[in-house]
């Protein structure tokens, strides 16, 4: 066997890589056929509401991945992932904002909210973002840096455990009071809606719509196989090490610091890379991503799923954003209770998650 | 009112003094400046038949009849100048129409009149209704009060209102005396007054053409800012300890149940907002039942509000916390979810809008200690209530059974239980505890700011640094740091807008975790590792 079949054959069994090729041809056969060449009318016809809740939750699938990387496999509990999100979410945003044009409400160069608050220019933090380039190189570089940043001075003081998922929330938190304000420039409360085109096509047609949904089915596939590739490398039994028995990593000789920051950038990376595919297809994005709520919310797409198991996130992420969407339409009131309860019971029964628990009766029968 | 003055004045129609009758017939005739005039000379008197005409004036029922002028109601009819009933009414009257320039100076007017009332809390009402804007008419008699004045308050007032008006209207040098004057004052219109002074308008030109003017209203800009600036200073000094006495009392529970037990507790911020809505229930059966003693309402919410998180508090630690000690992160994600489901189920009870809670009588209110410093009584309240709990929470843990046993399982969990200590109740206990002292600082919160489902959760973060950045296990820290953070937060506030401060306090404490990750005050020795 050549290394690439060696590499192929650690990531996943046969199983497993014929129930990823089935996944992918209904992602990118079966879901374009279905919405875009069967006629509305036919029962097998897939709506434009469904494309766009798969393409959402598909984007938070992505988040879970993330979460998981750091939290499964490192141990890092973070309560402000969705601060990487929203920044990723609000580059791709300036981008869009610049590709309205002059088709705002006031005929302005500017986005509707600058010429309200009275501004002739463009703020320096927005140079360049009309370049699709610039704007993509932002998504990856604000989160990635932010992380390694604030990465490399808790690692290196050994804040960990639980101060460091306070600390995180705190960031996240502080953040949102920041992208509140309208003097930040990124249209305060309301941020920014009402975008019309995405390189150069309008962003409200099927096709569009389709492309969106195909780019980040890839893109959640290709983050699944790159965390798999690492979690079963070396590096990845380091990881695994650290999370059990991070001084005795150490005093074998580990710089255990490296490790966790690597990871950790990489997983806010990810969630940047989510956040911009995610508001050209939800169409808005706004400082309340960054509450400390929505942060906690994904681990708990993680920990329903699945701690460690990469699969078992995207199945969580799936999962309650999906119990989410029935709830909050068909009985409102009650949602809260169940995402209550989601949290209590699955730390208190189901440690090992959905996948856990299918793997234990797996093994039973 | 109006209808009683008319009577009497009919009542007294003999006997009364007679207005001037030029300036009467000024008012009613003259053109839009003699008409001033006219009242001016009018109100000066401090006539009761004055006010009589001037009311009946704004009111549209004041007639003409050739050269006499009358006020008329129905089918009665008084002179306007001699205050004699007019017997049959003259058939020939025309109305005498007071446009809207006139009507706002009678307005002015009347309440100038009102200065001379024998009832303090009326003149001071007319002399604040007067310092937002007085006319020129009414300066004579503004001046004629300020010299029977008694009342410091006041004659404060009528010397700022005079040297205003003397400012817009008199000569240079009654200008600059007015400046003078208002330097000699303390109190933050006249600062304001003055700082127009040296406005510029937008081409960068100073509005104020006179020299000498701006240098007089500079000196006594500052010499006002000196005697101003303590009192700023003493304001700030206290919305720092007001802002820190609250983020104590929204810690100290935290503190027992994180910095004692080590339970992330994700709802402490619910079990505050539970016992807000407990005041507001005991409020509500107070108003029911017991409207006399409804200023008491708060005496009975206080007990209340402790027992009813405390008591959702020893139920949670018993049904969910129990099984999740020694692993943190899990605690956490279990609390949160506690939390939200105690949110909705608030909101399915008392609804999603936030309810009235009212402050008793004894509570509203201020204390003045400075002319621009007010302290209310619900902040003042409020820090003492905390210094109390304070106390009462370190009696508890130095000096009572409980309070010892609490301190020993928090030491070493396997010893006391050897020496016969019931560590699971003392666990429950003491978490009961710390969420009662959540309830007390729900209670004490419910008088100040609004009371809603999301009450609790506006207070979990910053709770969560105060317990973090004081150093967790550590009382004396937590003290510290919730009275360093109300001061940072507040002086930021003075230099650069709340949601700034609010910003900078949060990277501050961020990087100084990073710096000392113990907290401000770091257990010594091994515990420190654990």
């Amino acid at each position: 066997m050549g290394p690439i079949a060696t590499t192929i054959s650690r990531l996943y069994g046969t199983r497993g890589w014929i129930a990823l090729g089935v996944i992918c041809a209904v992602l990118f056969i079966v879901f374009p056929i279905l919405s875009l060449a069967v006629p509305a009318s036919s029962p097998f016809h897939v709506s434009q509401y469904w494309i766009t809740l798969i393409g959402k939750i598909m984007c938070y699938a992505i988040v879970a991945l993330a979460m998981d990387l750091v939290w499964g496999y490192a141990g890092i509990l973070s309560l402000g992932h969705g601060l990487f999100f929203a920044l990723g979410g609000y580059a791709m945003g300036m981008h869009l904002m610049r590709q309205i044009g002059r088709q705002g409400q006031y005929q302005s160069d500017l986005p509707d909210f600058m010429v309200f608050l009275d501004w002739k220019e463009y703020p320096w933090h927005w140079w360049n973002t009309d370049q699709f380039w610039y704007a993509a190189l932002l998504v990856v570089l604000v989160p990635g840096v932010l992380a390694y940043v604030f990465g490399f001075f808790a690692f290196r003081s050994r804040v960990k455990g639980v101060y460091f998922s306070i600390i995180t929330q705190a960031l996240t938190f502080a953040a949102m009071l920041l992208f509140f304000r309208n003097a930040t420039g990124f249209g305060g409360n309301n941020g920014f809606t009402d975008f019309k085109s995405i390189l150069g096509f309008a962003i409200a047609t099927p096709e569009t719509r389709m492309a969106l949904f195909a780019a980040t089915g890839a893109t959640l596939i290709g983050a699944l196989l790159l965390g798999r590739w690492l979690v079963t490398s070396r590096f990845g039994r380091v990881l695994m090490a650290i999370r059990d028995a991070e001084q005795r990593v150490a005093f074998c000789g580990y710089n255990t610091v490296n490790y966790k920051l690597f990871i950790w950038t990489l997983s806010a990376v990810l969630c940047g890379i989510a956040g911009a595919l995610y508001v050209p297809q939800v169409g808005i994005i706004n400082p309340s991503e960054m509450s400390p709520a929505n942060s906690i919310e994904i681990a708990i797409w993680v920990a329903v799923g699945g701690r460690g198991t990469l699969a078992g996130a995207i199945v969580g992420a799936g999962v309650v954003n999906g119990a989410k969407s029935f709830f909050t339409q068909a009985f409102p009131e009650y949602w809260l209770y169940v995402l209550g309860l989601a949290f209590i019971l699955v730390t208190l029964f189901l440690p090992q998650g959905l996948v856990g628990l299918l793997r234990r009766w797996r093994t039973a029968t | 009112m109006r209808a009683l003055l008319f009577l009497l004045l009919l009542a007294l129609a003999g006997p009364s003094v007679a207005l001037d009758r030029a300036a009467v017939a000024k008012l009613a005739f003259g053109d839009a400046e003699e008409r001033s005039v006219a009242l001016g000379v009018l109100v000066a008197g401090g006539d009761p038949q004055a006010v009589a005409l001037l009311e009946a004036l704004s009111e549209g029922e004041v007639q003409s009849a050739g050269e006499r002028v009358l006020i008329v109601r129905g089918e009665q009819a008084i002179d306007a100048v001699t205050g004699e009933k007019v017997a049959p009414l003259p058939a020939e009257r025309e109305d005498v129409v007071a446009n809207n320039r006139l009507r706002r100076e009678i307005e002015n007017a009347l309440s100038a009149l009102k200065l001379l009332s024998p009832d303090r809390a009326s003149r001071l009402a007319a002399a604040q209704a007067l310092s937002s804007g007085a006319s020129d008419a009414v300066i004579p008699l503004v001046k004629k009060a300020l010299a029977q004045e008694s009342d410091p308050d006041i004659q404060s007032l009528l010397g700022q209102i005079t040297a205003t008006m003397e400012l817009q209207s008199g000569t240079k040098e009654g200008r600059l005396e007015a400046i003078r004057r208002l330097g000699e004052s303390n109190s933050p219109n006249s600062k304001t007054l003055l700082m127009g002074l040296l406005e510029k308008d937008k081409t960068g030109k100073f509005i104020e053409a006179d020299d000498d003017v701006r240098a007089a209203a500079q000196a006594s800009l500052r010499s006002v800012e000196a005697k101003l600036v303590w009192g700023e200073m003493a304001g700030l000094v206290f919305a720092g300890v007001s802002l820190g006495s609250i983020l104590l009392l929204a810690a100290l529970g935290l503190a027992i149940t994180y910095g004692l037990m080590g339970v992330i507790n994700m709802a402490h911020g619910e079990l505050i907002m539970i016992g807000a809505y407990t005041t507001y229930v005991v409020q509500n059966l107070f108003r029911a039942h017991a409207p006399q003693a409804f200023d008491a309402y708060l005496l009975a919410a206080l007990p209340a509000a402790f027992a009813g998180s405390a008591l959702v508090g020893m139920v949670l630690e018993r049904v969910v916390i129990r099984w999740l000690y020694g692993r943190p992160l899990e605690t956490l994600l279990a609390t949160w979810g506690i939390s939200l489901a105690l949110i909705q189920s608030v909101r399915t009870i008392f609804g999603a809008q936030n309810v009235q809670v009212e402050n008793p009588g004894w509570m509203s209110g201020g204390i003045q200690m400075l002319s621009n410093v007010v302290l209310p009584w619900n902040r003042v309240m409020i820090i003492a209530f905390a210094a109390l709990v304070l106390a009462g929470m370190w009696l508890l843990l130095t000096r009572t059974r409980l309070g010892l046993f609490v301190r020993g399982v928090t030491q070493n969990r396997e010893m006391a239980s050897c020496v016969g200590v019931p560590t699971a109740r003392v666990d429950t206990l003491a978490f009961g505890l710390g969420a009662g002292i959540a309830g007390l600082a729900g209670c004490a919160l419910s008088q100040i700011g609004n009371v809603g489902p999301d009450l609790g959760q506006g207070y979990i973060v910053d709770s969560f640094m105060v317990v973090v950045f004081g150093g967790v296990g550590q009382l004396a820290g937590t003290v510290y740091a919730a009275l360093t953070l109300g001061f940072a937060n507040k002086f930021l506030e003075a230099w650069s807008g709340a949601v700034i401060a609010k910003i900078a306090v949060l990277v501050f404490i961020i990087i100084f975790i990073q710096r000392r990750p113990q907290g401000l005050f770091a257990l010594k020795g091994r515990a420190a590792e654990a």
